[in-house]
């Protein structure tokens, strides 16, 4: 590639259930702190990426277009990606072809969600994403792909739900230390065990709620970057893959598109053992098993072992591999697209030495950061040093 | 001067149940009803004809001998055609399930639908569809359990993923 590409500023808004702002408003406001802590105006971007996921959320189709003015994007060369859940670490990898090609040295991407105006429930934009023939009949909702996967997982490797609460206590833990977190709390895991059986073994606080809000960062090639910061985070690695929208015929134990999009951003970082070699992990987290499960696919974890570490304590901020020292998506919230963004603020604050009562204990050098989504199909990774 | 400096606060104003129920804000209502008619497509209308006979029939590749379920006119992994129409059982064996206390929208249910991954005898191992269950305890149910489909009677069977009505357990598990 051309040219290295780093991070030189990010800004979001609080993650609310419901939000008066827009998603123009939401997208400005995250927009324009972006720009703010990188020291720049909307004349020195050259490129925009936008990031958001189901347009059935806001009932508004081509929700690109409609964001356009509120992203900065008027007149410019803009461009909407989507991969459903993974949007938001996709998107930073949209800006990434931008910068690393050499086609421009400066590019702002922005991920926003509403999730709110949706009746009755916001889930309900789900349902069209299961097969119109084969599926659909039989009464889906979203908390099936989840539900059946854990089961699934539980099975193959033995994990109890106790070992797998451990995770939303952790999460939901840290985001009290989050300024704009939605469900920041000191729980427990009989609090999630004793909680409401939505989709067994589905219960309701195994999983983040729905949420608005928007993220965003602004990327600047390797010569712009060090013209404007001192500290610059390098985007070293980035991968992507997708499986098949035939959910049912893969191995639900072990998400194998994660582990290629890992080995796609390690490679490209250098990154040989990651185990080793990643300081802290912003896993994605929409639900408590998901994490120990992406932790598996990336590689943080042999299969089935993820349980153990984070019932040890390992993945604890003040632990020796840190996962979701935001409070992930489980604590600060999960407006779907913004949600991914988030945990790429997250790891350019903590490499930073920014990331205030956040910040993770040990030096971290390395960090990850990791998005999924659609019918269980989606991996996107990004690889970020200091 | 660090970044975090220059964050005096994170924007946004939340809207709370509160706010909504007092009419503190305006609100603005629209359903949209569009309605559409799709084509199952050459695999599945064949797929759904046999479900009215009381089949099952899936799909096989000859390149990576894979029987697929469900049935599709290329596979995915060689990139060709596939090459012909295998009848499948209707038995097979639960992968995963769940208890679905909620509906399509998220409202409750006030009786849970059991719901499973029924990988069927004759495809190729870990081809699985996704199915109801019944005649069963909640309690009772688990993975590796053997199943078989429960149809609906051939004067009511309309050619729908429904003519199967759920799966049942078969013998002793």
């Amino acid at each position: 590639m051309k040219n290295r590409v780093a991070i030189i500023g990010a800004g979001m808004t609080l993650f609310r259930r419901r939000m008066l702002e827009s998603p123009k408003e939401l997208s400005f406001e995250a927009t324009r702190m972006a720009l703010d802590s990188a020291g720049l105006e909307l004349r020195d971007i050259q490129s925009v990426v936008s990031g958001s996921a189901p347009d059935a959320f806001d009932g508004m189709h081509m929700k690109g277009e409609y964001l356009l003015d509120g992203m900065g994007g008027i007149g410019k060369p803009n461009q909407r990606v989507y991969v459903g859940g993974g949007t938001g670490v996709f998107t930073p990898i949209g800006g990434w072809w931008n910068v690393a090609s050499g086609m421009y040295d400066t590019c702002l991407c922005v991920a926003e969600e509403k999730m709110s105006p949706l009746h009755p429930h916001p889930q309900y934009a789900f349902w069209s994403i299961f097969d119109q023939i084969l599926e659909r009949p039989l009464g889906t909702t979203l908390l099936w792909i989840f539900s059946l996967e854990m089961r699934r997982y539980m099975h193959k490797y033995g994990i109890k739900e106790e070992e797998i609460a451990t995770v939303s206590v952790k999460n939901k833990g840290n985001a009290v230390d989050h300024p704009c977190a939605q469900l920041g709390a000191k729980i427990t895991v009989d609090d999630v065990m004793n909680s409401e059986p939505i989709c067994w073994p589905v219960k309701r606080l195994d999983v983040s709620p729905p949420s608005d809000g928007a993220a965003a960062v602004v990327l600047a090639s390797e010569k712009v970057a060090k013209t404007l910061t001192d500290q610059p985070v390098w985007l070293d690695g980035v991968g992507w893959t997708l499986d098949s929208t035939h959910w049912t015929n893969r191995d639900l134990a072990y998400p194998e598109y994660v582990e290629k999009a890992a080995w796609m951003a390690y490679k490209m970082a250098g990154i040989k053992k990651p185990r080793k070699e990643i300081d802290i992990a912003e896993v994605y987290d929409p639900f408590d098993y998901k994490e120990l499960h992406h932790m598996e696919g990336l590689q943080l974890a042999g299969k089935g072992e993820a349980a153990k570490m984070a019932v040890d304590g390992v993945t604890q901020r003040d632990g020796d591999l840190p996962v979701c020292p935001s409070g992930g998506l489980l604590g600060v919230g999960n407006p779907i697209a913004a949600a991914g963004m988030m945990k790429i603020c997250e790891v350019f604050w903590q490499l930073r030495g920014e990331a205030g009562k956040r910040q993770v204990k040990k030096d971290a050098r390395t960090g990850l950061a990791q998005a999924w989504g659609d019918l269980m199909q989606v991996g996107t990774v990004a690889v970020m040093r200091s | 001067m660090k970044l975090s400096q220059k964050i005096t606060s994170y924007p946004g104003h939340e809207i709370t149940p509160e706010d909504v129920k007092d009419g503190k804000y305006l609100d603005v209502v629209y359903k949209f009803e569009p309605k559409y008619s799709w084509a199952a497509g050459v695999a599945i209308s064949r797929f759904l004809a046999d479900l009215k006979e009381g089949r099952i029939i899936a799909r096989k590749c000859m390149n990576c001998e894979r029987i697929l379920v469900p049935p599709r006119m290329y596979c995915e992994k060689c990139f060709r055609p596939t090459d012909e129409w295998v009848h499948i059982k209707d038995t097979g064996t639960v992968n995963t399930y769940s208890i679905s206390h909620v509906g399509t929208d998220a409202r409750r249910l006030k009786t849970p639908i059991l719901v499973a991954v029924v990988d069927l005898d004759g495809a190729t191992p870990g081809m699985g569809i996704l199915h109801n269950l019944g005649e069963i305890e909640p309690s009772k149910i688990k993975v590796g359990m053997k199943v078989k489909a429960v149809w609906k009677s051939s004067s009511e069977r309309q050619g729908a993923i429904t003519d199967i009505r759920y799966f049942k357990p078969v013998g002793e598990e």
